[in-house]
């Protein structure tokens, strides 16, 4: 071939796009252009038991807000002639026929060689179940009167589903009211944690240098505390005048001051792996005040782990509270939470002759395990960007 | 590991210190002390007590002189092995808590050993057939020992035990070894007693020793030395137990910390639904009678048995790991 002649070659004229390759389907696309929250809650969604659980607790919370109207009776009205009465089930059929829901009432026989309360069902007295019906008139959280209920007792009868303790009080409605102490107990309690161990952890992650180490002391030093007796000595030192509601509040501080330690200590190892990145650095350099570097640019950075790890320090709190309660050292009746109705089952007696008045264990072994799901799904939705 | 050693020892020491005062500030925290209470007590019986007894019983039992001093007399006291003196008992703490704080450190003790029986097998079980329904259905076991509160636990427990055996299995030996000193018939009688606080302690630590484990043990499993084993031809069993299950230990050793103050918290409130004769009882009494030097001195004696057990599980990680006692006083 001719020096100088022109290599024939073939250009296709067929369009191209030279960033075909860099394009994004529309779901890569969502998926870069998600937020870092959006992204952990479709990771979060993932998780089935953890969503479930969380839907559960959600449940829960807005059942404490309308207790008067779920329980079928108030929370502190007696039944003297139901004293020690066993559930009351709910019966669907009489005579073969499918009926609306009823129960039977009931037959008190004193059985004068065990002097035990016998109670058997007489079927001759059919005691409807109403619902959404007119009951026992009660003021809604306190302010607002009514008398509306999810379910009532017929006119003239009884409805104890869960059976009544020893004065007659409906354990099943004395359930739904301690819901309302005792899940807030976690709530309050991680409260106060959640802020003295953002402020502690963050100043020592922070800072480091002697902060660092006098906060590290600390936490060490209260971890190697056994919890529960340090928590007893603690709620032994609540004065005894107290109003039953600054007792409330005295022992959810007891609770969160000394649960705080773990939650600082994250706060702290991830303060001290976010400070040397790039963009605290320039935060610093254009001037930022340490307040504003840590709010605006490392909590962020965070957050999601923390609100993961508060999360499975509430099943924590709600037992302590339980615990205490059950052992005369936490909330005093007429304050009402799980603990306290527990303390009716202290002793054998109660197990062998009443066990019904066991079942606020239930929502306890519940609502802890929901904790712990929703904490799970949590931690893992926290981190979106690892695989 | 000396230089380790030596170095942890020193760090236990101001450790417990700060723990002495805290101990001591929280034990005065209630108003007044144990007299006004007693006090009050007697005149709401209508005795009559004089000025003279009230400041000679003041005087008696320390109570006049300012509270740096009681803390100091205390804390000397302690290190020359005397507790102080009970106010309720009428007796020096020693005699009063007789062998309530062995029985403690027995009952502590055996469930660490049992909270690792159990957790050990079912932890590798469950990382070796992950998502199976042995898996599962052991991780929900162990969730619901964790959700479970403890005292009802024992409730029932003891139920069904005096149902199934007929005998009472409340305390912790049978009545007639109760003050007599110790004897193998009498540790016989003990062992059979413990298995139920033992089985109800333990629960509420197992489910966390368990994930952990597993956790650990399937990082473990994923990394490629043990790939490459199996593609050797290592039989199964030596290509779990020889690399990633030592190497899984490390934190169930680490653990021994984090799970010794929740076996003791745990042991108070059992103790107490079980009558058993260890610290707990008598700690919460003691401290609603604001006997100061008795719940002092089992709060003392708690968080010594904890900082301990942290002492000694640091030590055996120690010698299991070289890197940490390299790293000199890191911990963690």
């Amino acid at each position: 071939m001719e020096q100088g002649a022109r290599l024939p070659h073939y250009v296709s004229d067929a369009p191209f796009d030279p960033y075909s390759i860099e394009t994004l389907t529309p779901e890569q696309e969502r998926f870069f252009l998600a937020s870092q929250w959006r992204m952990m809650w479709w990771r979060f969604k993932r998780h089935r038991l953890a969503v479930g659980a969380g839907l559960l607790l959600l449940g829960f919370y807005l059942a404490i807000v309308v207790s008067e109207f779920l329980a079928p009776y108030n929370l502190h009205s007696r039944h003297n002639r139901y004293i020690y009465a066993p559930p009351q089930q709910i019966h669907l059929y009489r005579n073969g026929k499918l009926q609306r829901p009823f129960v039977y009432g009931y037959r008190l026989h004193l059985n004068l060689d065990t002097m035990k309360r016998e109670y058997t069902e007489n079927t001759r007295k059919i005691f409807p179940v109403r619902f959404l019906c007119a009951g026992e008139g009660y003021r809604l959280w306190g302010l607002f009167k009514g008398n509306l209920h999810l379910v009532c007792p017929s006119r003239r009868g009884t409805l104890f589903l869960l059976g009544t303790d020893r004065l007659g009080r409906d354990v099943l409605s004395r359930i739904i009211y301690g819901a309302r102490i005792s899940l807030t107990v976690g709530l309050v309690g991680i409260g106060v944690s959640f802020l003295v161990g953002l402020i502690l952890g963050g100043l020592a992650g922070y800072y480091s240098g002697w902060v660092d180490s006098l906060v590290q002391r600390l936490i060490e030093i209260l971890r190697s505390f056994p919890e529960l007796p340090l928590w007893m000595a603690l709620s032994a030192a609540l004065p005894v005048d107290w109003s039953p509601i600054g007792v409330f509040f005295g022992i959810t501080l007891i609770l969160g001051l000394l649960d705080w330690t773990g939650l600082a200590r994250a706060v702290r190892s991830k303060l001290l792996a976010l400070r040397e990145e790039d963009f605290t650095t320039a935060a610093i350099l254009m001037g930022a005040r340490p307040s504003r570097v840590i709010a605006r640019h490392l909590i962020p950075n965070f957050m999601s782990h923390i609100i993961a790890s508060a999360t499975l320090s509430i099943p924590s709190m709600i037992l302590g509270e339980t615990a205490l309660s059950f052992l005369g050292l936490g909330l005093r009746p007429p304050i009402t939470s799980w603990g306290v109705l527990l303390t009716e089952a202290q002793n054998m007696n109660a197990v062998a002759l009443y066990p019904w008045l066991m079942l606020p264990v239930v929502p306890v072994i519940i609502v802890v395990l929901a904790f712990n799901f929703l904490g799970d799904g949590l931690r893992d939705a926290a981190d979106p960007y690892k695989a | 590991m000396l230089r380790y050693l030596v170095h942890r020892i020193l760090v236990m020491i101001p450790t417990l210190f700060v723990i002495s005062a805290l101990v001591f500030i929280i034990i005065q925290l209630p108003e007044g002390d144990y007299l006004t209470s007693r006090i009050t007590e007697l005149q709401a019986q209508g005795e009559k007590i004089s000025h003279e007894k009230i400041a000679f019983l003041r005087q008696q039992y320390g109570l006049d002189k300012p509270p740096l001093q009681q803390y100091a007399h205390w804390v000397i006291g302690m290190l020359h092995g005397d507790l102080g003196y009970s106010f309720e008992y009428n007796l020096p703490v020693n005699e009063v808590v007789g062998d309530r704080l062995f029985l403690s450190f027995v009952l502590s003790f055996s469930t660490i050993v049992f909270t690792w029986a159990v957790s050990f097998p079912i932890g590798i079980y469950s990382a070796t057939h992950q998502y199976s329904w042995g898996d599962h259905g052991l991780t929900f076991i162990g969730f619901l020992g964790l959700a479970t509160p403890n005292f009802l636990l024992a409730l029932v427990l003891l139920y069904f035990a005096n149902v199934a055996f007929g005998t009472s299995i409340g305390g912790l030996m049978d009545p007639q070894y109760l003050d007599q000193p110790m004897s193998w018939a009498k540790f016989g009688s003990v062992l059979a007693h413990l298995w139920i606080p033992v089985i109800v302690i333990g629960t509420s630590g197992t489910a966390g020793m368990i994930r952990r484990l597993r956790a650990n043990l399937l990082d473990e499993l994923e990394k490629q030395y043990v790939v490459t084993a199996h593609a050797k031809g290592l039989p199964p069993g030596r290509a779990l137990l020889k690399y990633p299950l030592r190497m899984a230990l490390n934190p169930f050793i680490a653990d021994i910390g984090s799970l010794l103050p929740q076996v003791i918290s745990g042991a108070a409130i059992v103790s107490i639904v079980l009558s058993l004769p260890t610290t707990g009882p008598m700690l919460v009494h003691a401290l609603q009678s604001q006997d100061t030097f008795l719940a002092g001195s089992f709060l003392m004696f708690l968080a010594f048995l904890t900082v301990v057990g942290m002492f000694v599980s640091d030590i055996a990680l120690a010698m299991l790991d070289p890197r940490i006692r390299l790293a000199g006083g890191i911990r963690r």
